[in-house]
C-alpha cells in the first residue's frame, strides 16, 4: 500500500533524509529505530505533508498514486495518521470541536453526510474508553496543559477516532509509564485488521513487547542502513548502535 | 419616506463652540453649565490633539476631518416609530433597552423611569431636574478638564445622553442595553454622553452596542462615566459592530471605590476607524478591574485602544487582557499604561495584548507603559505580535481538517480566552457567532441592525 523509493529530502537546504526505501503492505507492522537525529522524525513529516520538509529527489506512493502530491487533509482523508513526537498545544480550540470537524471533514470528503451530534458522542465515548483517556481530557483545549503522556495518549485516541489504514506513530511511547504504554499499545492492537497497517518509531524494546513488528529497520544518518526481523530490535537493545556504525564504517 | 424635522444644524465650527453655550445653556443647572463652559473654554486653548500628543501619534487625525460633518446642537423630532427600524434581535437576549439616536436619549426628556428598587434611567437631561444632587456630584468629575480635546468637546456639549442609577444595594439582575443609533441622511458627528452611578454593595450590568442604520460618513464622540462605589459590581461590554464610513471615538472613565469589582470587555468587530480611551482609577482598597477586549479588523480600518489603569490605593488588582486579529491593511495600536502610586502597596497588576497579523501589509504597535513607584508589587506584562502557529495548523490538516478551516479554527480559538468572559449568555453566544462569521470574512451583523436606506 505504501511505496517509499530512494527519498531525498532537506530542511532549509540540509539534507536529511539521503535515499531511503521502503515497502509496507496491508496488515504489517514496521518499527523504525535509529539513534537520535538520524531523520526517523523527517521520515514521518514527509509522510504527513509537512510543508518545511522539501522533497529534492525519490517518490512515494500511496495506493498506486503519489502521495506527495496531495495537501495534509488529503493524506489523512486518504487513511493516513501521524502520531506527533510533540503533539501541539492549541488553546482556545475544544478537543470536542476538533475532533468533530475532523470526522466531518474527513466523512465530507467522502461523500458522506455529517455524524449527527448523538452519533458523534457515542463514539466519542466508545474510543475514549478504547485508549482509557480521562473524562476531562477531552473537554479541554487541544493538548493545552495536558501531561506528557495525555498528549501520546491523546495521539492514541485521535487515531481510534479516525481509524486509519495506516499509522505512523512517532515515539508514542516515550514519556509514559509502564500502565499507559500497555493502554496505548492494547488501542493500537485494538484497532488492527489484516487490512491496516503500521510504522512504529521508537526507541526502545519494550514497545515491541506488546505491539510485535513484522520488520525492524535501523535509520541512520538519513538512510535505512539495516533491515531484519523483531529480533533485531533485541540485539539493538542490548549492544546499542555502535555495532551497526562500526559495520558501515568496515563496509 | 420618513418624516425628519430637525431642530437645528449647523455646521461645526470648532473654533468658535463658547459662543454657542447661551443657546445650550437654555434649562440646565448652574452647575452642570458651569462644566461646560470649563470645558469649552479649555477646548480653546488646546483644542483636538494632534501628531505631537504621544497618546494620538499614531492616530489618523488628519483624515478624520477631511468629511464635512454636521452636528445637531438639539435633539431632532422623529415622526416614526424606531421600533419600526430597529429591534435588537439576539435570540433570548433579555434586556431593559435605552435607545440613543444620534447621540441623543430617544424617549421623553422629562421624568427617568424607575424600573424596580429605586433603580432609575432616563436622560441626562431629565436626571438634572430630577436627581440634580447626583449628577452634580458626579457629571465629569471622572472626565476632568484639559487632558483630552475630545473629552472638552464633548463634555462642552453635553447635552442628553443615558443617565442610570442603581441605589445602595439594589441588584439589577436582568442587564441594561443601550443602543447607541445612528439613522441620518447627513454625515453626523455625534457627542453622547453617559453617566452610571452604582451606589454601595449594588450589582449592574450594562451593555452598549454601537451600530449605524445609514451608511454615511459618521463620527461618534462618546463619553462614560461610570462612579462604582464600595462593595459594588459593575459587568459592561461593549459591543462595536458598525461599517467602514463609521469612526468611533469612546471614552470611559471609571472611578472605583474599596472593595468594588469591575469587569469590561470591549469587543470591536468592525468600523473603519476605532479609538477606545479606557481610564481606570481604583481609589479604594481592594478594589479590582478585569479589562478586556478583542478587536478583528481588516481592509484599511484602525483600532486603537489605550487602556490607562491607576492603582491609587492599596491592595488593588487589575488584569487587562487584550487580543486583535489584523488582517489586509489593517493598522492599530494597543498602550496599556499601569500607574501604581507610591503608597499602593501590595498592588496586582497583569496586562496581555497578543496580536495576530494575517499579512505582511497588517500593522500592530502594543506599548506597553508601567510606572511603579511602589515596592511591593506583583506586575507581569506581556505583549505579542506573531503569525498564526504553523506547527498548530499542520497538526490540525494532518487530521483533515481543510486549511481554511483550520485556520478560521486557530484565530476563533485565539479568541476564545476574551469571549469566555463575557457573563451575559446570549450575548455570549452571539458574539461567539459574530466573531466567527467576521473570521470568514462575511460582514457580520445583527439581523436586525441592518442598513436602512434613507
Ligand atoms: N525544523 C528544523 N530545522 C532545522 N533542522 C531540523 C529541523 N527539524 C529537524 N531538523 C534536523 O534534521 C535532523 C533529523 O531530525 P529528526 O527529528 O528527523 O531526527 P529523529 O531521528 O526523529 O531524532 P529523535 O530520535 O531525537 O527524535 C536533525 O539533525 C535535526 O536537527
Ligand atoms: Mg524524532
Amino acid at each position: 500500500m505504501l511505496v517509499i523509493n530512494n527519498l531525498h529530502a532537506e530542511i532549509n537546504g540540509k539534507e536529511i533524509l539521503k535515499g531511503i526505501s521502503l515497502k509496507v503492505n496491508p496488515g504489517e507492522v514496521h518499527a523504525i529505530m535509529g539513534p537520535n537525529g538520524s531523520g526517523k522524525s523527517t521520515l514521518a513529516s514527509v509522510l504527513a505533508g509537512r510543508e518545511l520538509v522539501m522533497v529534492t529527489a525519490g517518490e512515494v506512493l500511496w495506493e498506486g498514486k503519489n502521495l506527495l502530491d496531495l495537501s495534509p487533509e488529503e493524506r489523512s482523508h486518504e487513511g493516513i495518521f501521524l502520531g506527533f513526537q510533540y503533539p501541539v498545544e492549541i488553546p482556545g480550540v475544544s478537543m470536542v470541536n476538533f475532533m468533530k470537524t475532523a470526522i466531518n471533514e474527513s466523512r465530507k470528503a467522502k461523500g458522506m453526510e455529517p455524524l449527527s451530534p448523538s452519533d458523534f458522542l457515542k463514539l466519542m465515548r466508545e474510543k475514549k474508553n478504547l485508549v482509557e483517556i480521562e473524562s476531562g481530557l477531552t473537554s479541554r483545549s487541544v493538548n493545552e496543559g495536558f501531561s506528557g503522556g495525555e498528549k501520546k495518549k491523546n495521539e492514541i485516541f485521535q487515531m481510534a477516532m479516525l481509524e486509519p489504514k495506516l499509522a505512523v506513530l512517532d515515539e508514542t511511547d516515550s514519556g509514559l509509564d509502564i500502565d499507559a504504554l500497555r493502554v496505548v499499545a492494547n488501542g493500537v492492537n485494538k484497532l488492527k485488521t489484516p487490512q491496516n497497517s503500521s510504522i512504529v518509531i521508537t526507541h526502545y524494546q519494550r514497545l515491541l513487547d506488546f505491539i510485535i513488528p513484522d520488520f525492524v529497520h535501523v535509520l541512520y544518518k538519513g538512510k535505512i542502513v539495516k533491515s531484519s526481523g523483531k529480533e533485531l530490535a533485541l540485539e539493538l537493545e542490548e549492544k546499542g548502535y555502535d555495532w551497526i556504525k562500526k559495520e558501515l564504517e568496515q563496509a | 419616506m420618513k418624516e425628519l424635522s430637525i431642530y437645528e444644524e449647523q455646521n461645526l465650527n470648532f473654533s468658535h463652540l463658547t459662543d454657542h453655550m447661551e443657546k445650550l445653556n437654555d434649562p440646565l443647572p448652574r452647575f452642570f453649565r458651569e462644566a461646560r463652559e470649563k470645558a469649552a473654554v479649555s477646548f480653546g486653548e488646546k483644542g483636538l490633539p494632534d501628531k505631537k500628543d504621544e497618546d494620538y501619534r499614531n492616530f489618523p487625525i488628519n483624515n478624520l476631518f477631511e468629511k464635512d460633518f454636521k452636528y445637531r446642537f438639539f435633539k431632532e423630532i422623529v415622526h416614526f416609530d424606531i421600533n419600526h427600524i430597529f429591534k435588537c434581535d439576539i435570540p433570548n437576549l433579555d434586556t431593559h433597552v435605552i435607545i440613543l439616536l444620534n447621540g441623543f436619549y430617544h424617549g421623553g426628556d422629562d421624568q427617568l423611569t424607575e424600573l424596580q428598587d429605586g433603580i432609575k434611567f432616563g436622560s441626562l437631561l431629565a436626571a438634572t431636574k430630577e436627581l440634580p444632587e447626583v449628577v452634580e456630584k458626579h457629571f465629569s468629575k471622572y472626565s476632568g478638564f484639559g487632558r483630552d480635546g475630545f473629552v472638552d468637546l464633548n463634555t462642552s456639549l453635553a447635552r442628553d445622553g443615558v443617565f442610570i442609577y442603581v441605589p445602595e444595594n439594589s441588584v439589577l439582575e436582568k442587564p441594561v442595553q443601550i443602543v447607541n443609533l445612528i439613522f441620518s441622511n447627513k454625515e453626523l458627528f455625534i457627542q453622547p454622553r453617559n453617566l452610571i452611578v452604582l451606589e454601595r454593595n449594588s450589582t449592574f450590568r450594562l451593555v452598549v452596542c454601537d451600530h449605524a442604520l445609514t451608511t454615511n460618513h459618521s463620527l461618534g464622540n462618546s463619553v462614560t462615566e461610570s462612579y462604582i462605589a464600595k462593595n459594588a459590581k459593575y459587568d459592561f461590554t461593549l459591543l462595536q459592530n458598525e461599517h467602514n464610513n463609521a469612526s468611533l471615538i469612546n471614552h470611559h472613565f471609571i472611578y472605583q471605590e474599596e472593595n468594588s469589582r469591575v469587569e469590561t470587555n470591549t469587543i470591536s468587530l468592525h468600523s473603519g476607524l476605532i479609538r477606545n480611551n479606557h481610564f481606570v482609577t481604583l481609589d479604594g482598597e481592594r478594589a479590582e478591574n478585569i479589562a478586556n477586549g478583542l478587536y478583528l479588523m481588516d481592509k484599511n480600518q484602525y483600532a486603537d485602544n489605550h487602556v490607562f489603569i491607576d492603582h491609587a490605593k492599596p491592595n488593588c488588582r487589575s488584569d487587562q487582557l487584550y487580543k486583535g486579529v489584523m488582517d489586509d491593511q489593517a493598522r492599530g495600536v494597543f498602550s496599556g499604561r499601569i500607574l501604581v502610586r507610591k503608597d499602593s502597596q501590595s498592588t496586582e497588576a497583569y496586562q496581555r495584548n497578543n496580536n495576530i497579523l494575517l499579512t505582511d501589509e497588517a500593522r500592530m504597535n502594543s506599548k506597553p507603559q508601567l510606572e511603579i513607584y511602589a515596592d511591593d508589587v506583583k506586575c507581569s506584562h506581556g505583549a505579542t505580535v506573531g503569525q498564526i502557529d504553523e506547527e498548530a495548523m499542520f497538526y490540525l490538516r494532518s487530521r483533515g481538517i481543510s486549511e481554511n478551516e483550520a485556520r478560521l479554527m486557530m484565530m476563533y480559538g485565539f479568541t476564545h480566552d476574551v469571549i469566555k468572559n463575557i457573563h451575559v449568555d446570549s450575548l455570549r453566544g452571539r458574539i461567539e457567532e459574530l466573531v466567527y462569521k467576521r473570521l470568514q470574512g462575511e460582514l457580520a451583523k445583527c439581523e436586525n441592525c441592518g442598513f436602512v436606506n434613507v
